[in-house]
C-alpha cells in the first residue's frame, strides 16, 4: 500500500487526524515525521497537516517553512512527489514557495469553524481524480487566516493553468459571496501547483472521513491520491 | 552595533481587515477626520556589523527571507548606530 508521511511541527494539531484518515480509514501505511528530521521515510505522499505551527508567530507557516524537514519536502516535491497541505499546511506551502499566493486574516477577522460546501473545479490532479467537475462536497473549515490572496496576474495564471481545485460554494454549487467564509479571492479554497503534484486547501478532508463525524466526502480526496498511486479503492 | 527599525505593512492593493475594523471603530468614536487605517508590524533588530551599509544589507536580507512576505507586504528599514 502507498505510504503517507505526515509532518509534525510544534503546534501541529491535525497530524493525528491525518494519520487516522490515511492509516485506519484508507488502510494505507502512515508515519509521523518530526520537523527536525530530514528523512521522510520514503513516502509516496507527504501531508503537511493543520494546526498552529510555531504558534503562527510572525505569519502563519513562516517559521515552519524553515524547519529541517521542509527542505526534504521541497526536494521531494521538486522530484514530482505528491504533497498535500491542509489548512496550516497550505499556509506553510505558500510560505515555502511550493504554491503561489499568500494568506491574509479572514475578512471578518473571526476564526471560522464550520462545515462548508466546496465545488470541485478541476479533476485533473492526483488529489481530485475521484471527483467529478462541479461536484459539491461538504468538508469542515477551522481557521483564522484563510483569506487567500494573489494579484490579478496570479489569479489569471491559476485559472489559465487549471490550478484552482476547489471553490467555496452554496449547497447547490453556486459560488456566491455569502458562501465565502473568509474573503478569499474568487472563493478559492484549494489550489495546486503548475506541475499538479502539490495541492493546498484550507478545508479539512481528513476530518470528513467517517459518517459518524458528519461527512465522508473527505475520503474522495484520499481516494484520489490512492488512485493516482495505482491503488484505487472504494471511496 | 547598529539598530534596524523595520516597518512591515500590507501592500496598498491588499485589503487590511484589521485596519478596516479599527478605522470603522474610530469613525464610530467620531473621528471623522481619520480617513484610513493601515495596521502593520514593527520589528527591531540589533545588528553587529562593520558599517551601516552592511547592517542595512543584513536587515534587508532578513526581511526578504523571513520577516516579510513580499507577496502581500512591503517593508522599510531605518538603520541607526548605537
Amino acid at each position: 500500500m502507498p505510504r503517507f508521511s505526515i509532518l509534525v511541527f510544534p503546534g501541529s494539531n491535525c497530524d493525528h487526524d491525518a494519520y487516522h484518515a490515511a492509516k485506519h480509514v484508507m488502510g494505507a501505511e502512515a508515519n509521523f515525521i518530526w520537523h527536525k528530521n530530514t528523512d521522510l521515510k520514503s513516502p509516496d505522499v507527504v501531508i503537511v497537516p493543520g494546526g498552529f505551527s510555531y504558534g503562527d508567530y510572525l505569519r502563519c507557516g513562516a517559521i515552519a517553512r524553515f524547519s529541517p524537514v521542509m527542505k526534504s519536502v521541497v526536494d521531494f516535491a521538486n522530484k514530482g512527489g505528491l504533497v498535500i497541505g491542509i489548512c496550516n499546511g497550505f499556509q506553510i506551502l505558500l510560505e515555502s514557495g511550493l504554491l503561489p499566493g499568500a494568506m491574509l486574516h479572514n475578512e471578518h477577522l473571526k476564526f471560522a469553524c464550520k462545515n462548508v460546501y466546496l465545488r470541485t473545479e478541476s479533476t485533473n490532479s492526483p488529489f481530485t481524480n475521484e471527483l467529478s467537475r462541479g461536484q459539491v462536497i461538504q468538508v469542515p473549515i477551522a481557521h483564522g487566516e484563510g483569506n487567500y490572496v494573489t494579484d490579478a496576474d496570479g489569479l489569471k495564471s491559476l485559472e489559465d493553468n487549471d490550478q484552482i481545485m476547489f471553490r467555496y460554494c452554496e449547497a447547490d454549487g453556486s459560488v456566491t459571496a455569502a458562501s465565502n467564509p473568509n474573503g478569499a479571492i474568487s472563493n478559492i479554497a484549494g489550489i495546486c501547483n503548475k506541475e499538479r503534484n502539490v495541492m493546498g486547501m484550507m478545508p479539512h478532508p481528513e476530518r470528513a472521513m467517517e459518517s459518524i463525524l458528519g461527512s465522508t466526502d473527505g475520503r474522495l480526496v484520499f481516494a484520489s491520491i490512492l488512485t493516482a498511486l495505482g491503488h484505487p479503492t472504494e471511496a | 552595533m547598529f539598530t534596524a527599525q523595520i516597518k512591515i505593512t500590507l501592500r496598498p492593493s491588499i485589503l487590511d481587515p484589521k485596519g478596516k475594523a479599527s478605522g470603522e471603530a474610530l469613525s464610530h468614536l467620531g473621528y471623522d477626520a481619520i480617513k484610513n487605517v493601515r495596521i502593520g508590524k514593527f520589528i527591531q533588530l540589533s545588528i553587529d556589523a562593520a558599517s551601516k551599509e552592511e547592517a542595512y544589507r543584513l536587515a534587508k536580507e532578513a526581511c526578504e527571507k523571513l520577516l516579510a512576505n513580499e507577496v502581500m507586504e512591503d517593508f522599510t528599514i531605518d538603520i541607526e548606530a548605537r
